[in-house]
């Protein structure tokens, strides 16, 4: 197993910084796993454990508020 | 995770754009084809004009300078003319690179000086209010045409070809990889290179023309941008509605500062 696989495995750490988030809600509608959903105005990590590290939400969020580790 | 954080002038965050601009999406995949392609920010600048497009390097920590409307070109000329060895970026939209600096901007691509264009385009003016630029498509509607615009709008990108660009791509900030690829494409081109870059405003466009929500936006961009190729063999009639993506022009041939260079030399030695 390549070092990047072993760190697909791992489970996700999302976070999302609330005093950048704008609430377009791009990450939300795009996730192919459902792991987000807006909350309040700003998107919420509601199932973190789906999350297999695609990427999408860090790379579309406009607003530099979303990040996958 | 990629540390975008290194790149950006913290302090002016969170940005001006409105919720579900598409513009902090290509100022990422900028940062990003940056550092993959290790540039030297110390020997990098960036140009813009005037409009939302043209906020963005305020936003990142390199050489920057802001200008006047439509005139991003001209002082990115001057720029790589003083010190031909600096990449210059310049970030223009629509309105600015297309009404107002129409005219720089094809004498900049016939004279193929190699400067990286990333010209955002949605559709309208947005930080003035919403008018029409010379890209909003017919029957979109405008502060300025409120029952929908009748002028046929510019393929800015035929134009850059026609004008004489060595790279010309297009391409949209849902197929966000496309977007980072293309413009790493055009930074590393000897000669003009001009992404065209398709960015939602849902606030000054999306309102107007029933996609006010940036996720219907994202949506109209999923399912309109065609692939070039499959775009060629369509019909007039399947074309409607549709824009194509993908590299429209490659091609290498004499560059600007490199002729300026080679005159230079040979002047002094007469």
């Amino acid at each position: 197993m390549t070092e990047e696989q072993s760190a697909r495995k791992e489970p996700a750490v999302i976070t999302v910084k609330p005093e950048w988030c704008k609430g377009c809600g791009i990450c939300v509608a795009f996730c192919p796993k459902d792991v987000l959903e807006m909350e309040g105005g700003t998107a919420k990590v509601l199932r973190p454990d789906d999350c297999i590290k695609c990427m999408l939400c860090e790379l579309r969020c406009p607003d530099f508020a979303i990040t996958v580790e | 995770m990629f540390n975008y954080l290194e790149y950006i002038r913290e302090s002016n965050f969170p940005h001006i754009w409105c919720a579900g601009c598409g513009d902090g999406i290509i100022l990422k995949a900028l940062i990003r084809a940056i550092d993959k392609l290790g540039m030297s920010r110390d020997e990098s600048v960036m140009v813009s004009g005037i409009g939302c497009s043209s906020r963005t390097p305020g936003y990142m920590d390199i050489n920057t300078l802001h200008t006047t409307h439509g005139r991003a070109l001209p002082f990115a000329t001057g720029v790589k003319l003083a010190n031909p060895d600096l990449k210059v970026i310049v970030i223009t939209g629509d309105g600015d690179a297309t009404a107002i600096g129409g005219n720089h901007f094809i004498h900049a691509a016939r004279r193929n000086i190699d400067l990286t264009v990333l010209l955002y385009n949605n559709y309208i003016y947005g930080m003035t209010g919403g008018q029409c630029s010379p890209m909003t498509p017919v029957g979109s509607k405008a502060s300025t045409a409120q029952h929908g615009n009748l002028e046929p709008s510019f393929n800015t990108s035929g134009l850059a070809i026609a004008a004489g660009a060595s790279f010309v791509a297009r391409t949209d900030v849902y197929h966000v990889q496309q977007c980072e690829k293309f413009i790493s494409k055009a930074l590393q081109k000897k000669g003009f290179s001009l992404v065209e870059i398709m960015t939602p405003c849902p606030t000054a466009y999306g309102r107007r023309n029933k996609m006010a929500n940036p996720v219907t936006m994202m949506e109209w961009l999923k399912d309109n941008m065609v692939p070039v190729a499959k775009y060629d063999k369509m019909t007039d009639q399947e074309r409607e509605g549709k824009v194509s993506a993908g590299i429209l022009c490659d091609i290498d041939k004499a560059e600007f500062t490199a002729e300026y260079d080679k005159l230079i030399k040979k002047v002094r030695t007469e």
